[in-house]
């Protein structure tokens, strides 16, 4: 095929990813839209495949046999509640996948012998560190969302000069490659330096902070795949991978807005209480109400809408389902059901979506904070799920606490504030909540799974 | 120096097309847009296939296999569980 259908054939892949992009601004035709960006890579690879610099086959069909096979069972057996490790896998596969189709292409030049253009070895180069640092990052990100290693944020004097050292050290074997292409060992050692650097700026994110990291990676993903189409000098690659580094670019920021942090303090900085954060005690002491599910349910008996503010807990207790039934429970006696959803609940962007769509719960359901928030006076009830920091009263008018000025979702403002939590511990900002000491709020002390079956049966009581 | 301001006008041209597509996509979308860039961010499997295919060196051949292998995956693997979680988007029946 000539160079000329080939290229055709990959804008038209181009314009059927952009189109499968903007079918996600639906649900109704985010099915779609997604085929359309399947069948833009379908096309992409079979004008590759037919490439005359080809010699043969076989390796080719080898890697997509396992290729597809893990990539398969993955999709398939991954639960919704690991759906943010499954896209972190994700982010780490694009980014090795860059760093190697950049050695691969560097050690080519060397072997022909060909003069590299300074635009090859500089793209080389940056591919080579942001595939590393993706790679190593999100491996990173995958093992403290699976509990493999400590979730919380591992801090040590020094770290950030060694950062900085690393980073200097991975540009001065950038600069010398540049310099010197015809010397390969140079792109591995750039390779080892900044995978270490990736693990390093991975280590010191805790839990909570990982909606923007996995944001930040897939962004990384995207612009390691660009950086591949200025080593390759092809228009596909730049334009998905910049279409891709955009998206996470987006989600990153409004992430951050969302918790109004900057990319710099919840990349480099630490979260915590301060000096002038009042003591749980001093918050808490004598004013917390512990509820029964027999007492909820009468509460919910006289409601006519409720809110249900979900958040990461949920995700932990698996409770999507039970909350399914309650929701369908209420709106049979005639009460109006909405979910609120903090953009920062749970591990991902968009996370608590996934959980309530796959438990069947109608997405026009789903409500932004924005939306609930001008409502939520006139709700009777509003049930907090193993959610904190994203409903804690604080962020509104303490200046000098760690989450000032963080939209919050404004529960305090409704009838009955009932809080689901196993105990009063702490939220990932580590300060206490007076929300759970407020004259209208009830404590439902249990695990949420447990806790809203409890609360079903004693709705069918009474 | 002129092919490469040809491609940095893509690259960038595509940078703004991105923005202004994503910042359309709801909030309750926002997981399986991840996936879904995921699987998009699999493009590199079309340099992985001609490293692997045209065995320069062997190394250089085995570089294009493994990239294959983790290109695929991101493919598969994206597309696939991205229609997965779309399918569960349902409105009220």
């Amino acid at each position: 095929m000539s160079p000329v259908l080939v290229n055709l054939a990959y804008l038209i892949a181009s314009v059927l990813f952009i189109f499968g992009l903007k079918g996600l601004s639906h649900p109704r035709t985010a099915v779609r839209g997604n085929l359309l960006g399947a069948l833009g890579m379908l096309l992409a690879i079979v004008v590759t495949l037919i490439d005359r610099s080809i010699i043969s086959y076989e390796l080719i069909i080898i890697g997509f046999i396992v290729g597809a096979a893990i990539g398969a069972v993955l999709a398939y057996k991954v639960q919704m509640t690991g759906m943010p490790q499954m896209v972190a896998l994700l982010n780490g596969f694009g980014g090795i996948a860059s760093l190697l189709v950049a050695g691969a292409a560097f050690g080519e030049s060397i072997y022909l012998g060909v003069a590299p253009t300074d635009q090859f070895t500089i793209a080389t180069v940056a591919t080579g560190i942001i595939g590393s640092v993706t790679f190593w990052g999100s491996l990173v990100a995958f093992g403290k969302l699976q509990g493999v290693i400590s979730e919380k944020a591992i801090h040590f004097k020094g770290l950030h000069t060694l950062d900085i050292l690393l980073g200097a050290a991975a540009i001065a074997c950038g600069v010398y490659i540049v310099l010197e292409p015809s010397v390969y060992w140079p792109y591995w050692a750039l390779v080892g330096i900044a995978s270490i650097l990736g693990i390093l700026l991975t280590i010191p994110i805790g839990g909570a902070d990982m909606p923007v990291v996995i944001a930040l990676l897939n962004s990384y993903s995207g612009l390691a795949g660009a950086a591949a189409g200025f080593v390759l000098n092809n228009n596909v690659l730049i334009i998905a991978g910049s279409l891709v580094g955009a998206s996470g670019i987006i989600l990153t920021d409004i992430m951050c807005r969302a918790m109004n942090r900057s990319w710099l303090t919840v990349l480099f900085g630490v979260l915590g209480p301060t000096s002038s954060t009042p003591s749980s005690d001093e918050v808490y002491a004598g004013k917390i109400k512990a509820t029964s599910p027999e007492e909820v349910a009468m509460v919910l008996d006289s409601a006519r809408r409720v809110v249900i503010v979900p958040g990461y807990g949920m995700a932990v207790s698996q409770a999507q389902h039970a909350v399914r039934d309650l929701t369908n429970l209420l709106e049979s006696k005639g009460v109006e059901v909405e979910f609120a959803i903090h953009p920062v609940a749970g591990r991902m962007p968009g996370h608590m979506n996934v959980l309530l769509a796959e438990a069947n719960i109608a997405y026009d359901k789903l409500k932004e904070m924005d939306e609930v928030n001008s409502t939520i006076e006139t709700a009777d009830a509003a049930i907090i799920l193993g959610a904190n920091d994203v409903v804690n009263p604080v962020a509104r008018t303490d200046p000098h606490s760690p989450i000032a000025g963080m939209p919050i979702i404004d529960v305090d403002k409704a009838r009955t504030v009932i809080v689901i939590k196993r105990s009063l511990s702490p939220g990932f900002a580590g300060i206490p909540n007076p929300l759970f000491a407020l004259d209208n709020t009830l404590m439902l002390f249990a695990d949420g799974k447990k806790a809203i079956l409890d609360l079903i049966g004693a709705i069918k009581e009474a | 120096m002129e092919f490469f301001i040809m491609i940095l006008t893509v690259f960038v041209l595509a940078i703004f097309v991105g923005f202004e597509v994503i910042t359309k996509v709801p909030p309750i979308l926002h997981t399986p847009l991840m996936s879904g860039s995921n699987a998009i961010s699999g493009i590199t499997i079309i340099g992985a296939i001609l490293s692997a295919g045209t065995k320069h060196t062997t190394l250089t051949a085995v570089l294009g296999v493994a990239a294959v292998v983790f290109a695929t995956i991101n493919v598969v693997g994206g597309f696939l569980v991205t229609d997965r979680m779309l399918k569960m988007f349902k409105k009220k029946d």
